[in-house]
């Protein structure tokens, strides 16, 4: 009987980092939504926010993506 | 596909009941936490996992070549064994949803088939390797991998984001569970479709039918995806109440964090080599966000007998397929017999399901605890709640020490199984 520790561990290790850089990615880019949501309800606009949320959105789209890619391949 | 026997016939029709009963028992996984957010309304959310596993099931067929070849030896099992491993699985599955309890089915089809195979060909016929390191140890590791993900994840975005709610945040989160609930259905779709689709073609093997290695043939393929659709819009509503609502109680953020930690672990798992099951990774990432949450409590007699199920799962499976193989080694009447133990059993429990009924409209209400039958029922097979708790609790401690470490060479022995 051999336990493939190594695959264990660096499943661990990708999904521990994975999902919290998609989470912590996500929650960025809600978190800018509601300033830019924040700024537009007093006249404001907060264009560097609104930017950086859709990027973060952007990069959680391409994670979404792979993880088809990867289902399907 | 020349000629099919009765007793094939059978056993085909018995695997596609299966496939359903899965579908059902694992719309929890995909599901709940879109349900009890309210990211999704129930039969939406239901509709949408069931499409996703249809399509699911036709995107690959590697995992239906590997189940055959895996725990059991294909050579000089019968067609009955099959059959009798899948009463096994099916009974427990449905009893687990009874009372309300995500287990693993995939575990429960690995129990009916070990059970099945030593009854008929004795000890020998099973790799007992295979089932530690492709069980046992996954079943110790899922919810540990996805609990601890989802709980540091969970502190990340109240960290980040706050507590505070507005149009923005409550569209988002909802946005982001709906991709995360997508991806795991999509994923359960390719991977429990065509494990029937693998103990299909597996049978057909068996009875002559096909060559041994061929593929599923497209009928078995279609009747399978249709079949674990079919069971995942029916919607396991048992289920999904206690993973939603039962474990903890969940904020959209929370379920996020559960559901993409879920994901994440399962895609991992199935592409870098150690597969780990769906439901306790799914499990496991909700009572980690509940952890994450300040304030937030993880229901641990909920957990307990969630954690009694598991390590019963594979032992009561094989106990009621071996019992089912014992039959059917006495000839046509008793393979009669338990096709008719089957439908009587299925039909029992659906019976007393009835007395309490769970559907789409009383999914989210608050109130969680199980009819006094079940209470009683599992009062019956389950140890005492709290040595048991502080078991799993240490257990889980000493996990968290040594699952990561790739070195140690002893195993800690999963608590939870009998």
């Amino acid at each position: 009987m051999k336990i493939d520790w190594a695959a264990l561990g660096s499943v661990f290790g990708v999904s521990l980092v994975v999902t919290v850089a998609l989470v912590g990615l996500f929650t960025l880019g809600v978190a800018g939504l509601s300033k830019q949501e924040a700024a537009a309800a007093q006249g404001g606009s907060a264009g560097l926010a609104r930017t950086g949320a859709y990027a973060c959105f952007a990069l959680c789209a391409a994670a979404v993506a792979f993880g088809i890619y990867l289902i399907v391949v | 596909m020349e000629h099919i026997t009765l007793l094939l016939a059978i056993v085909v029709v018995t695997a596609l009941v299966f496939d359903f009963t899965n579908g059902f028992h694992d719309t929890a996984n995909a599901m709940a936490t879109t349900i009890s957010t309210g990211a999704m309304r129930p039969k939406a959310a239901v509709a949408m996992s069931a499409v996703l596993n249809l399509v699911g099931a036709f995107l690959s067929v590697e995992v239906a070549k590997t189940i055959s070849g895996g725990i059991i030896n294909e050579e000089g099992i019968r067609t009955e064994v099959i059959f009798a491993a899948l009463v096994g699985a099916i009974l427990w599955n449905l009893l687990t949803w009874l009372l309300g309890l995500p287990s693993s089915s995939s575990h429960a089809l690995f129990g009916g088939l070990i059970g099945a195979a030593v009854m008929s060909a004795g000890f020998s016929a099973v790799d007992g390797g295979t089932i530690v390191t492709k069980v046992l140890i996954p079943a110790v590791a899922a919810p540990v991998v996805a609990g601890l993900a989802a709980l540091v994840a969970t502190r990340l975005t109240y960290r980040i984001g706050g507590t505070a709610e507005n149009k923005a945040t409550s569209k988002g989160y909802r946005a982001g569970q709906i991709a995360s609930a997508g991806l795991v259905s999509l994923a359960h779709g390719t991977n429990d479709a065509q494990k029937t689709m693998g103990v299909i073609t597996l049978a057909l093997v068996t009875g002559g039918v096909l060559a041994p290695g061929s593929n599923p043939p497209m009928w078995v393929i279609v009747s399978a995806g249709v079949a674990i659709a079919l069971g995942t819009y029916l919607g396991g509503w048992r289920i999904i109440r206690t993973m939603g609502k039962g474990l903890t109680d969940l904020q959209p953020q929370q379920g996020f964090a559960a559901q993409t930690s879920a994901a994440t672990v399962i895609l991992a798992s199935s592409n870098l080599g150690f597969s780990l099951s769906t439901t306790q990774s799914c499990s496991g990432a909700v009572m980690g966000a509940g952890l994450g949450r300040k304030g937030g409590v993880v229901r641990w007699s909920t957990a307990t007998r969630m954690f009694v199920a598991w390590g019963l799962t594979l032992p009561a499976a094989g106990l009621v397929a071996a019992a089912a193989e014992f039959l059917t080694k006495q000839g046509p009447w008793g393979i009669a017999a338990v096709a008719v133990l089957l439908v009587a059993g299925s039909g029992a429990i659906w019976v007393i399901s009835r007395r309490k009924p769970v559907d789409h409209t009383n999914v989210t209400d608050d109130e969680i605890e199980p009819a006094g039958v079940v209470t009683t029922a599992i009062a019956a097979v389950s140890p005492p709640p709290i040595g048991v708790a502080e078991n799993v609790v240490a257990e889980s401690e000493a996990l968290k020490a040594t699952v990561p470490a790739p070195a140690p060479e002893s195993t800690p022995a999963p608590a939870a199984t009998v």
